[in-house]
């Protein structure tokens, strides 16, 4: 019986031929990321230590990645402190892979590890962060976990008791409209399978229009796999990956190309006709909230957010530029930029792509996670309605539990920023 | 017998548990205060100290959806209580079994606040409307972490495992 990527990885991480759906393994960690959670991860990892007699060592820094990104530049005294305590740690520890707050290596983290070239095909990457699932996008296995998870790994250098996932096959076909994207695709997937859809399991995508589909697109679709409760959203690699690998991330190793077999077994398939997708919008409070734009076309917008782990990458800010060129953000909205990357910062700094977004009245934040998460600048008020790029609209999300987050593409929200409703990107752009 | 203090819906996101701007705080002594900080009515109820240890919160399908703190889970524990839900979401269950938060998965429970539940091995009672309910058991894998007694004294046994010899062994080289 043939192996899904998913087992596959894990059947080489395990060292056996052959590993099957609900086995118990514990594969080796070939990358492990962590945030300013670091903090929290450290202080657990020195507790499995105690009383063992010995030193609490990782057991390799060289596997290790720490990326500050959620609250950059530090937003209070606390966490300043937790991020010079990390520092510390990562000093006496000797771990290589560390991005600290400067614009010549930061960024966000799922930004950096693709960029770096720190993910590779075939690869198990955990990282104390639910959107670790964005990794899939490069073929490799990657999902989130805790932070007491993430001591036991750096501690021992393989996940404990990890349950062989089944796998949900997604096939997506056909090519896709104008100013219609990838995420328009993984909002409609989410909406389609439920927030709970892909719970425990793996989904693994196929189909015309994913091979199609740049790595940064990927990414995105990979990213929010998490909200349909997957454990990772896996995009077998393929040329693509090769090439941007090599070319963006300047890695010249071999590449361990995982490909599923073709007597896999899947525990659903699930097809979809990209063509006949429209730009989508997934309504507070839950992401599978999903409708066509038009359903909701209209409805007033007060903070229009791009950017993101989900949509912050250049050419997500390149459409954006499009769309506003030689217009502005209507009055009464506001509109907040914010870059994956100091890199992509730079490069759409130097093609002139966040001047004419500047121009139009947007404001650039640094590279970071921004107000995603709701702690570090652009809270809502009270009644407020965002529309933003990002990966989730749960009540409070943006800081504020009154205010209400639509999300979507970043073409739905540079046209709605013109309007200050949401609107159809396809009334907008030429 | 365990009380249900709070009764709650479904997708209650791990930012409803523990709001995003309290995630620079993760002492698990200091992350209780903040537990469903925005459910003003819940967090002033869990803060008075008139919820007894050991009483449930019942929810239904996919709770703790969402970020990978492990704040939501220590939290909770902090006022030792019981999560009963239709289900949970991978990583919120995964945290709660490290830490030893008390989770139990309950497809078809019904049960109001006030109502009082009797856990019994695989079945949960519920005392005040007489009616029982079957508790889906864990996976062996996370059972096995529960009996240790989290992931800490799970993870301290293998590392001692992996990284030192047997007494008398001598290193070979
Ligand atoms: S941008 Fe948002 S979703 Fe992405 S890592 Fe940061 S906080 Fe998480």
């Amino acid at each position: 019986m043939g192996m899904t990527v998913v087992e596959k990885i894990l059947a080489r991480a395990t060292g056996q031929a052959q590993v099957r759906v609900g086995d118990v393994v514990e594969p080796a960690v070939d990358l492990a990321m962590s945030h300013e959670n670091a903090a929290l991860v450290i202080n657990q990892f020195q507790e499995i230590f105690e009383g063992t007699g010995l030193e609490p060592t990782v057991w390799d820094p060289s596997k290790i990645a720490i990326i500050f990104d959620h609250r950059v530049p530090a937003e209070s005294s606390k966490t300043a402190t937790n991020q010079k305590r990390i520092r510390d740690f990562v000093a006496a520890q000797g771990i290589s892979k560390f991005h600290d707050v400067r614009a010549d290596q930061g960024g966000i983290c799922h930004q950096i590890l693709p960029e770096y070239g720190y993910v590779r095909p075939g690869y198990v990457v955990v990282g104390t962060d639910s959107h670790t699932t964005s990794h899939g996008a490069v073929g490799a296995f990657a999902f989130g976990l805790g932070a007491t998870e993430m001591a036991a790994v750096w501690a021992l250098g393989k996940v404990l008791n990890v349950e062989v996932p089944a796998t949900i096959k997604v096939v997506a076909n056909g090519s896709f409209g104008q100013w219609v994207s990838p995420k328009d695709l993984i909002l409609y997937l989410i909406g389609k399978i439920s927030a709970e859809g892909a719970n425990f399991r793996v989904l693994e995508y196929h189909g015309s229009a994913i091979r199609n589909m740049p790595v940064s697109g990927r990414l995105t679709v990979s990213n929010m796999s998490m909200e349909a409760g997957a454990t990772a959203g896996i995009i077998p690699a393929d040329e693509e990956t090769e090439l941007y690998l090599r070319r963006e991330a300047g890695v010249t190793d071999d590449l361990d190309v995982v490909q599923p077999d073709a007597d896999a077994v899947y525990e659903q398939v699930v097809e979809i006709d990209v063509a006949e997708l429209g730009p989508q919008i997934a309504k507070p409070h839950t992401v599978d909230n999903v409708c066509g734009v038009g359903e909701v076309e209209g409805l007033k917008v007060q903070q229009i957010v791009i950017g993101s782990c989900t949509n912050g990458r250049l050419d997500d800010l390149e459409i954006a530029a499009r769309l506003l060129r030689g217009k502005t953000v209507a009055k009464g909205t506001r509109m907040l930029v914010f870059p994956a990357s100091w890199k992509i910062y730079k490069q759409a700094l130097r093609s002139g792509v966040l001047a004419d977004l500047a121009d139009a009245g947007a404001v650039i934040m640094n590279s970071g996670c921004g107000c995603c998460l709701g702690v570090h600048q652009g809270a809502l008020g009270d009644g407020e309605v965002a529309l933003a790029t990002t990966n989730r609209n749960f009540k409070g999300r943006m800081g504020n539990p009154k205010g209400e987050v639509y999300l979507c593409s970043p073409a739905t929200a540079a046209a709605s920023a013109v309007t200050g409703v949401i609107t159809d990107p396809r009334k907008v752009g030429a | 017998m365990a009380k249900v203090v709070f009764k709650l819906g479904d997708d209650i996101s791990t930012d409803i548990i523990y709001p995003g701007r309290f995630m620079a705080t993760v002492l698990p002594t200091e992350t209780p205060q903040y537990a469903f900080a925005d459910e003003v009515e819940i967090n002033a109820k869990l803060k008075s100290g008139e919820i007894e240890p050991g009483s449930c919160i019942v929810a239904a399908k996919n709770f703790g959806c969402g970020s990978s703190r492990e704040q939501a889970a220590s939290c909770l524990k902090g006022y030792d209580l019981i999560v009963v839900a239709n289900n949970f979401s991978r990583i919120f269950l995964q945290n709660s079994i490290n830490l030893g938060l008390r989770t139990v998965i309950a497809p078809g429970l019904e049960a109001a606040e006030g109502d009082e539940l009797e856990f019994l091995g695989d079945k949960i009672v519920n005392e005040t409307s007489g009616k029982e309910f079957t508790i889906e058991p864990l996976p062996a894998a996370r059972q096995a972490i529960v009996d240790a007694g989290g992931l800490i004294p799970y993870a301290r046994q293998k590392l001692a495992e992996m990284r030192t010899l047997p007494p008398g062994v001598a290193h070979s080289r």
